[in-house]
C-alpha cells in the first residue's frame, strides 16, 4: 500500500494514496471533475482539456529548502500561471485543487463550446441521448448558446461501419480516443486507430474483417458520445424507455454480470422485448467489460424457433399437448423405469434446476449425469481457487499456469484478466500444444503432444527438488528436463499460484487425468486454500461447476449409459446434436423426455418434449469456474408456454409423490443450503449483497466510467474450497489413456471456438458473419500430403459419422493433428483417429463406382 | 557586417567544406576524435555547459544541461537531431545541412558520445529528401573513412547515424510528436512529463537537439567555451543564424552574434524595406510569433532570449519576418491561422476546434463579411485556446491573432466597419 497523501480539493480535506490522479481522488470523495477522454481503466492522455483545474502547491525557498509560510504560519501555496489537467496530475502533499473558481468554470464552458462546434447536436435521434456524457456535461457546464455559425459546421459521414457489429458516426465523434486506447491498452488488439489529423481526424479500422476483436462492443459503452453504436441497438430504443434487469451471461464459465435492458413494444403485441445486453460491474468477475458473445448472443431467448408448448408423441408424430398430459406422460414413463431412470443435464441449467433433477433421480433410485466431456468439478470443490480470489489483485507475487486451454476462445474475460495480471508482473506460463493469443504475455510457453497434458504436469511435480510424493513416472515426449524443472521451480517458489485448465484437445479421460494432476501440483507446492491460489476450470458451459456441486458428474461413455437406461430425461442436453451415433442408444432406452428451449435433434426423437425458459425469463443461480455463486433475475416475460426447469422437474416429482420444491428458486436454494455442505448458509438474500466498488460507474456520472451499469443487485459469494477449511487434498495419479492416430496418421482433437453453431448462438443473426462454417484445421504439411488446400471441402470420418467440413491450414497446428471445433456440427467428444478426403473426389468416386 | 569569421555558415567562406577532405583540412572531425579518444563523456557535457550554448530550435534551453538530464539508469540512450524545420520563415537548418553538412554530423556524433548513445537519428521534414540523400552519402563516407561505425579510433565506442524522413506534418517538429512519428505512431505530441531525457525515442532516454544547436558543438569543443562566449551576450552567448524574410530588400540567412539589434539585421544586413513603404511590424519567430510594432524601441532591441520578450515577443528560432505598411494585418493573421488550422494534429480540443473556428472568423474579416462583434469573438476564441492546450502549437496559433488585434486595431476596424 502506498503512503497516503493529504490535499485539499474544492475546500474539502482529501486523502489518497501517492500516485493517485487528482480526478480519481476527487471522485472517491464525490467531488465531480468533468472528463471526456479520461477513463479510470486506462492511462490518462490529457487530450480533451475538460478537467482543467487550478492547482496550487506548497512552495520551497530555493536557497534554504524550507517551506515558505504565510504570516499566519500556514504553508504558502503557489498557483501556476496556467490551468492544469486534473486527469494527468498525481496528488501531492499539501496540494490545493480548485475546481469551482470562475476561471475553471469558464474553461469548462469553453471546452464544451469548442466540442459542440463540430458536433451535430442530433440528440433527438441519437441512441446515446439520455445517457450521454456530452449531453449531460453540456447541460451542466455549457453556455446554452453557441457563437459558432451553423453554416460553418462540417458535414461528415454518419454511417461508417467499423466491421459488421459497430458503427461510427463521424459527426458525433469528439476524438477522445477512448475506443482506440481501449483496444490498444486494455485488449491489446489495436485494430482501430486514428487516421488524418486536426478536424479531419477519424476512427478507422485496419483489420480484416473490420474491428476484429471479441471485445469490440465495450467501446460503445465507454464512447462519451453517440459516435460508436452497435448494429444491434442502433435506432432501437431510447435509454429512458428501457427497464434494467440484473442478469448473468449464460455462455461461459466466467459468469459476467449483465444488465438486460428491456422495453414493452407494440410490434411485439405489448410484450417486453430485450433491446440490448450491457455489462454490469463486478470487479471480481468481469470488471466493467463483457465479450461480444455475451453482448450479442442473447437473441436465442426471444427466437421464433423456441419451443412454445409441450409436445407428445402420438402415432409416431410429435403433437401439441397440454402441460397436464405431458407431465403425466413423463411421470408415468419415469415411474415405470424406476431405478433405470437416467437424467442427463446440461451445464446451462441453474443450480436450482440441477438440484431438483438430482433429487428426482435419487427419489426414483435412478441416475443423474452431467452431459459434459470435461472432468474435475469434484477437485474444484477441494482445491478450487479460495475465497477472496481476485484476478485484479494478482501481480509479481503470483504465478499463473494456463494448461490445455485456448483461453480467449474458452473464457474471453479470463483471458483479458490473466493478460492484465501478466502485464502487472504475474508470472504467466502457457502450456498448450499449439500457440494461442495468450502466449504473447507469458514468461514461458511450453508445447506438448496432445494427450500428454497430465504427464507433463506430473513431470513438473517430479522435477521439484523438495520432498514430493511418488505419484508415478512420466516422460512426456520431446521435453527438455531443464525447462520443466525451471517452470516447476518458479511455480513452487511463487507466493501465490493459480492453474487454469481448459479443454483443448481433451475428452473425459484425459481431462480427468489433467485435473487430478493439476490438483496434485497445487497440493504439493502448497498453493491451495489461500486467496489467489488454487484451480480454475474453463468449463464449456456457464454452470458446469454448479452441476458438479449439485452432485451431477459426467461419464466417459454416454452410449453405454443411455443403453443401460429405460427412461431418459434429457434437460438442456442434446447428445444427438453432438454425436448422431448416439441415436441407437437413445432408442434402446425406450422412453425419452426432452426439456429444452428448441426442438433439438434429441428432442425430435423424444416421446415427450417440455418447453423450458431461457435465462432471461426466469431467475436462478450459477456457480462460475472460480466457484463464485451468483444470482440472475427475470428480464422478460415468456411468450411461450414454457416453465422454468426446476419447476417442471418439481411437478413431475409431485406426480410421483416426491417432495420437490417448485415454487421459487429462492426456496430451492434453501433446500440446497441444507443439503449441500458447501452451500450451507447461502440464501438468495445474501447473494444480493454488494460492497463499494472502484471505479464508480453507471450512476449519474456516466461521463466517468461509461454506460456500464452499477451493481446494486449482488456481487455473489465465492465458495471456499475444502482446502480452505484445512482439509487434506487427496493425491493420486490417474493414467490417461493413450490416444492413437488413424491409418493415415491423423489424430482429431476437439477444440473450443467462442462463436460456435450452438442453439444459443445461431439465433443471433448479426453474429453470422463471425460464426465459421463447420471446418477443421490441419498443418500445411499434412494437407500437402493429402492434397488438401485451404478452403477445400473435405469428408471428415469420425466415430460419430462422416461429415463434410471446410479445411483450413495453420502452421500452428502440430503435424498429425486435426483440430475439430466443438458445437460446430462435427461429432467429436475426445481425441480420436480421423480420416480426411477431399469431398469432390469422394463424390466423384462414389458416382463412378 | 564586415567579414567576421563564420562559425556555422562556414561554407560561405571555405569552398567545398561539404567535402570530407576539405572539412578535415579545416579541423573537421578533430573535435569528435578528441572527445572519443581523450575525454570522458561527462567532460564533453561540461564543456558544452560552460559554453552557455542554448537550444536554437526556439525554446533556448541550455544544451549542456539537457544532455546532463539524460537518465543514466535506463539504457540505451538515443540522440535525435531535429531537422524538421517547418516553421514558416525558418530556413537556416536547410542551409547548414546543404552547405556545411559534416560540421552538423560531427555535432550529432559528439552529442551521441556525450550521452553514450550508440545510435543517433536525424529527423528531416519529408520535403528535405534530397538533403537526406546527401546526408546518407556523407554518413557512408564517414563510415568508410572509419570516422563513424564500430570501435571508433580503437577506443571501443561505436556509433551509427541514420536519417529519417517525416511525412508532411508541422507538429512533428514538436519533439515528442517527432518521437512518436519515429516510433511508427501517429504524429501527436505526448503528455509531458516524462520528458525525452528520461522517456524519449522507443521509450528510452533521448537527447533531442536542433540542427543549428548541434552544429555549434564541434567548434566549442575545439576552441573551448571562452572562445564561444566571445560572441553574443552574457546570458545568450554565441552566434545565431537569423532567417530574414518578408518585406526586405535582401532576405536570407545572416549569422550574427546574439544581441544584434533588429535595426542592424534589417537595415545593415537586409538592406532595408523595398520602395516607399515603411516598416510596420516584425514577427521575430516565424508564424508562431507575436507581432511587434516596429517602432524605434523595437528596432533598437537586441535580438537575444532576454531582450525580445521586453517588446512583447519571443526570439524563438529567430526567423524574422518583416511586415511593411502595404500589408493589412487581417490578411496576415488569416494566413497564419490557416496554417495552424491545417497543421493542428487534432489531439486536444482547444487547438483542433479553436483553430478551425478562428479560420472561419478571420476569413470572414478579410472577405469583408464580418461584423464588429466578430473581432471580440475572434479575441475570445483565441483567448479560449491560449494556455489550455496539450502542446505549444495551440498557443502559437493565437500569438499573431491576439497581438494583431491588440497592437494594430485600425487594420481590423477598417474591415468590419466598411458598410457602417
Amino acid at each position: 500500500m502506498k503512503p497516503l497523501v493529504k490535499l485539499i480539493i474544492d475546500d474539502q480535506q482529501v486523502e489518497a494514496p501517492e500516485g493517485t490522479l487528482i480526478v480519481d481522488a476527487a471522485k472517491k470523495y464525490g467531488i465531480e471533475i468533468p472528463v471526456f477522454c479520461y477513463h479510470p481503466k486506462m492511462e490518462p492522455v490529457g487530450m480533451c482539456r475538460m478537467c482543467l483545474v487550478e492547482i496550487g502547491r506548497p512552495e520551497k525557498d530555493h536557497n534554504t529548502g524550507a517551506w515558505i509560510k504565510e504570516a499566519d504560519g500556514s504553508l504558502k501555496i503557489h498557483f501556476g500561471p496556467k490551468l492544469e489537467t486534473a486527469c494527468t496530475t498525481p496528488v501531492s502533499e499539501g496540494m490545493v485543487v480548485r475546481g469551482l473558481t470562475e476561471e475553471v468554470k469558464a474553461a469548462r464552458k469553453d471546452v464544451i463550446e469548442f466540442l459542440l462546434t463540430s458536433h451535430p447536436l442530433d440528440c433527438p435521434v441519437c441512441d446515446k441521448g439520455g445517457e450521454c456524457p456530452l449531453q449531460n456535461l453540456t447541460m451542466e457546464h455549457g453556455s446554452g448558446i453557441s457563437r459558432f455559425l451553423y453554416d460553418e459546421k462540417s458535414r461528415l459521414a454518419k454511417h461508417v461501419p467499423l466491421g459488421e457489429l459497430i458503427l461510427l458516426d463521424r459527426e458525433r465523434c469528439i476524438q477522445c480516443a477512448r475506443c482506440v486506447r481501449f483496444q490498444d491498452e486494455v485488449v491489446d488488439e489495436p485494430v482501430i486507430g486514428f487516421f488524418q489529423r486536426g478536424r479531419s481526424l477519424e476512427i478507422v479500422t485496419f483489420s480484416e474483417p473490420g474491428f476484429d476483436s471479441y471485445f469490440s462492443g465495450n467501446t460503445t459503452d465507454i464512447c462519451p458520445v453517440g459516435a460508436l453504436t452497435t448494429v444491434d441497438f442502433r435506432f432501437e430504443a431510447r435509454p429512458w424507455e428501457m427497464k434494467a434487469a440484473a442478469s448473468l451471461c449464460p455462455h461461459c464459465p466466467v459468469g459476467c454480470n449483465l444488465t438486460v435492458n428491456v422495453r414493452r413494444e407494440a410490434r411485439a403485441g405489448g410484450e417486453t422485448v430485450i433491446k440490448r445486453v450491457m455489462p454490469r460491474q463486478n470487479e471480481k468477475v468481469n470488471e466493467i467489460w463483457i465479450c461480444d458473445k455475451g453482448r450479442f448472443a442473447y437473441h436465442f431467448a426471444q427466437s421464433k424457433e423456441r419451443l412454445s408448448q409441450p409436445l407428445l408423441r402420438k402415432n409416431g408424430e410429435l403433437v401439441a399437448a397440454s402441460w397436464q398430459e405431458a407431465l403425466d406422460a413423463a411421470a408415468a414413463g419415469f415411474r415405470k423405469a424406476g431405478q433405470d431412470f437416467l437424467a442427463l443435464a446440461g451445464g446451462r441449467l441453474a443450480n436450482e434446476d440441477l438440484f431438483n433433477l438430482a433429487q428426482l433421480s435419487a427419489a426414483l433410485g435412478g441416475k443423474s449425469l452431467l452431459y459434459s466431456t470435461m472432468a474435475g468439478g469434484d477437485l474444484m470443490a477441494k482445491v478450487g481457487v479460495a475465497q477472496d480470489t481476485d484476478f485484479g489483485s494478482m501481480g509479481p507475487e503470483t504465478a499463473i499456469l494456463v494448461v490445455a486451454c485456448d483461453l480467449q476462445e474458452e473464457a474471453p474475460l479470463w483471458w483479458l484478466r490473466v493478460k492484465q495480471a501478466a502485464e502487472r508482473g504475474a508470472n504467466l506460463t502457457v502450456i498448450n500444444p499449439r500457440p494461442t493469443r495468450l502466449d504473447k504475455y507469458a514468461s514461458r510457453t511450453l508445447r506438448y503432444t496432445y494427450g500428454e497434458e497430465a504427464a507433463l504436469i506430473l513431470s513438473m511435480i517430479n522435477a521439484l527438488s523438495a520432498k514430493r510424493p511418488n505419484l508415478g513416472e512420466a516422460a512426456p515426449k520431446g521435453q527438455e528436463l531443464d525447462t520443466i524443472e525451471e517452470i516447476a521451480g518458479m511455480f513452487a517458489k511463487a507466493e501465490n499460484a493459480v492453474i487454469i485448465y481448459g479443454s483443448e484437445g481433451t475428452g473425459f479421460d484425459t481431462s480427468q487425468a489433467l485435473a487430478q494432476a493439476c490438483a496434485n501440483l497445487l497440493a504439493v507446492t502448497n498453493h491451495a486454500g489461500r486467496p489467489n491460489n488454487g484451480l480454475v476450470a474453463a468449463w464449456s458451459a456457464a454452470n458446469t461447476q454448479g452441476a458438479w456441486d449439485m452432485g451431477l458428474q459426467p461419464v466417459k461413455d454416454y452410449d453405454e449409459a443411455l443403453r443401460s437406461a429405460k427412461a431418459v430425461y434429457a434437460v438442456a442436453a442434446d447428445p444427438l446434436g453432438d454425436d448422431p451415433s448416439l441415436a441407437e442408444a437413445l432408442q434402446t432406452a425406450g422412453f425419452l423426455v426432452v426439456q429444452e428451449l428448441f426442438l433439438s435433434d434429441t428432442a425430435r426423437l423424444a416421446d415427450v418434449v417440455l418447453p423450458a425458459l431461457s435465462f432471461a425469463e426466469r431467475e436462478g443461480s450459477y456457480t462460475n469456474g472460480t466457484r463464485r455463486l451468483q444470482r440472475f433475475y427475470p428480464a422478460i416475460r415468456t411468450i411461450t408456454q414454457g416453465q422454468a426447469d426446476y419447476a417442471i422437474t418439481a411437478q413431475i416429482g409431485h406426480s410421483l409423490g416426491f417432495d420437490l420444491e417448485g415454487r421459487s428458486p429462492a426456496l430451492v436454494m434453501e433446500r440446497i443450503a441444507s443439503a449441500m455442505a458447501d452451500y450451507s448458509g447461502i440464501t438468495y438474500a445474501r447473494l444480493t449483497e454488494v460492497s463499494e466498488q472502484w471505479p464508480h460507474v453507471g450512476r449519474h456520472d456516466v461521463y466517468y466510467g461509461g454506460t456500464t451499469y452499477e451493481n446494486t443487485q449482488g456481487l455473489g459469494i465465492q465458495l471456499p474450497p475444502a482446502a480452505q477449511h484445512g482439509e487434506p487434498i487427496p493425491l493420486s495419479w490417474i493414467a490417461p489413456p493413450e490416444v492413437k492416430a488413424g491409418e493415415s496418421g491423423l489424430l482429431a482433437v476437439p477444440v473450443t471456438r467462442l462463436l460456435d453453431r450452438g442453439q444459443t448462438v445461431l439465433p443471433s443473426q448479426l453474429l453470422h458473419v463471425r460464426i465459421p462454417q463447420p471446418g477443421i484445421t490441419l498443418n500445411p504439411q499434412d494437407a500437402q500430403r493429402l492434397g488438401i488446400q485451404e478452403g477445400n471441402s473435405v469428408q471428415v470420418k469420425l466415430k460419430g459419422g462422416v461429415v463434410p467440413a471446410i479445411a483450413h491450414l495453420d502452421q500452428g497446428v502440430p503435424v498429425g493433428i486435426v483440430l475439430v471445433p466443438r458445437s460446430m456440427g462435427l461429432p467429436i467428444t475426445e481425441p480420436e483417429a480421423v480420416e480426411l478426403s477431399i469431398l469432390e473426389l469422394a463424390v466423384a468416386q462414389a458416382s463412378s463406382s | 557586417m564586415m567579414e567576421a569569421e563564420l562559425i556555422l555558415l562556414r561554407h560561405r567562406q571555405i569552398p567545398d567544406i561539404a567535402r570530407l577532405d576539405v572539412y578535415r583540412q579545416n579541423g573537421g572531425w578533430e573535435a569528435f576524435h578528441k572527445a572519443v579518444t581523450s575525454m570522458q563523456p561527462d567532460e564533453v557535457t561540461e564543456v558544452v555547459k560552460a559554453s552557455g550554448l542554448r537550444g536554437r530550435g526556439g525554446a533556448g534551453f541550455p544544451t549542456g544541461l539537457k544532455w546532463a538530464f539524460t537518465d543514466k539508469k535506463v539504457w540505451p540512450h538515443y540522440v535525435v537531431a531535429n531537422a524538421d524545420e517547418s516553421e514558416p520563415g525558418t530556413f537556416k537548418d536547410r542551409e547548414i545541412m546543404e552547405g556545411n553538412p559534416l560540421q552538423f554530423l560531427e555535432g550529432v556524433a559528439i552529442a551521441a558520445y556525450a550521452v553514450q548513445a550508440r545510435a543517433a537519428y536525424i529527423y528531416l521534414r519529408g520535403e528535405f529528401w534530397q538533403i537526406a540523400a546527401q546526408l546518407d552519402e556523407k554518413i557512408d563516407e564517414l563510415e568508410a573513412a572509419g570516422l563513424l561505425g564500430d570501435n571508433l579510433f580503437g577506443g571501443g565506442y561505436s556509433l551509427r547515424l541514420y536519417t529519417h524522413l517525416g511525412a508532411g506534418a508541422y507538429i512533428c517538429g514538436e519533439e515528442t510528436a517527432m518521437l512518436e512519428s519515429m516510433g511508427g505512431l501517429l504524429g501527436q505530441p505526448r503528455l509531458r512529463p516524462p520528458f525525452p531525457p528520461s522517456f524519449g525515442l522507443f521509450g528510452k532516454p533521448t537527447v533531442v537537439n536542433n540542427v543549428e544547436t548541434l552544429s555549434n558543438v564541434p567548434l566549442i569543443l575545439l576552441h573551448g567555451p571562452d572562445w564561444f562566449r566571445k560572441a553574443g551576450t552574457e546570458k545568450s552567448p554565441g552566434v545565431k543564424i537569423f532567417s530574414l524574410s518578408g518585406r526586405v530588400n535582401k532576405p536570407g540567412n545572416y549569422e550574427l552574434p546574439l544581441g544584434t539589434t533588429f535595426r542592424q539585421l534589417i537595415y545593415e544586413c537586409g538592406g532595408g524595406i523595398p520602395g516607399e513603404a515603411k516598416i510596420k511590424a516584425i514577427m521575430p519567430a516565424g508564424a508562431s510569433s507575436s507581432l511587434i510594432v516596429a517602432d524605434d524601441k523595437a528596432l533598437d532591441t537586441p535580438m537575444d532570449y532576454e531582450s525580445v520578450p521586453e517588446v512583447g515577443a519571443q526570439l524563438g528560432s529567430a526567423s524574422v519576418i518583416i511586415i511593411d505598411d502595404t500589408v493589412p494585418m487581417d490578411w496576415l493573421i488569416a494566413k497564419t491561422v490557416r496554417f495552424f488550422q491545417h497543421e493542428s494534429c487534432g489531439k486536444c480540443t482547444p487547438c483542433r476546434e479553436g483553430t478551425y473556428w478562428m479560420k472561419h472568423i478571420t476569413n470572414r474579416i478579410t472577405n469583408g463579411q464580418a461584423k464588429p462583434e466578430d473581432l471580440q469573438l475572434l479575441h475570445d476564441v483565441a483567448s479560449q485556446i491560449k494556455g489550455k492546450c496539450l502542446c505549444a502549437l495551440g498557443d502559437f496559433s493565437t500569438e499573431a491573432v491576439l497581438t494583431g488585434l491588440e497592437r494594430f486595431p485600425g487594420d481590423f476596424d477598417a474591415k468590419v466597419n466598411k458598410d457602417r
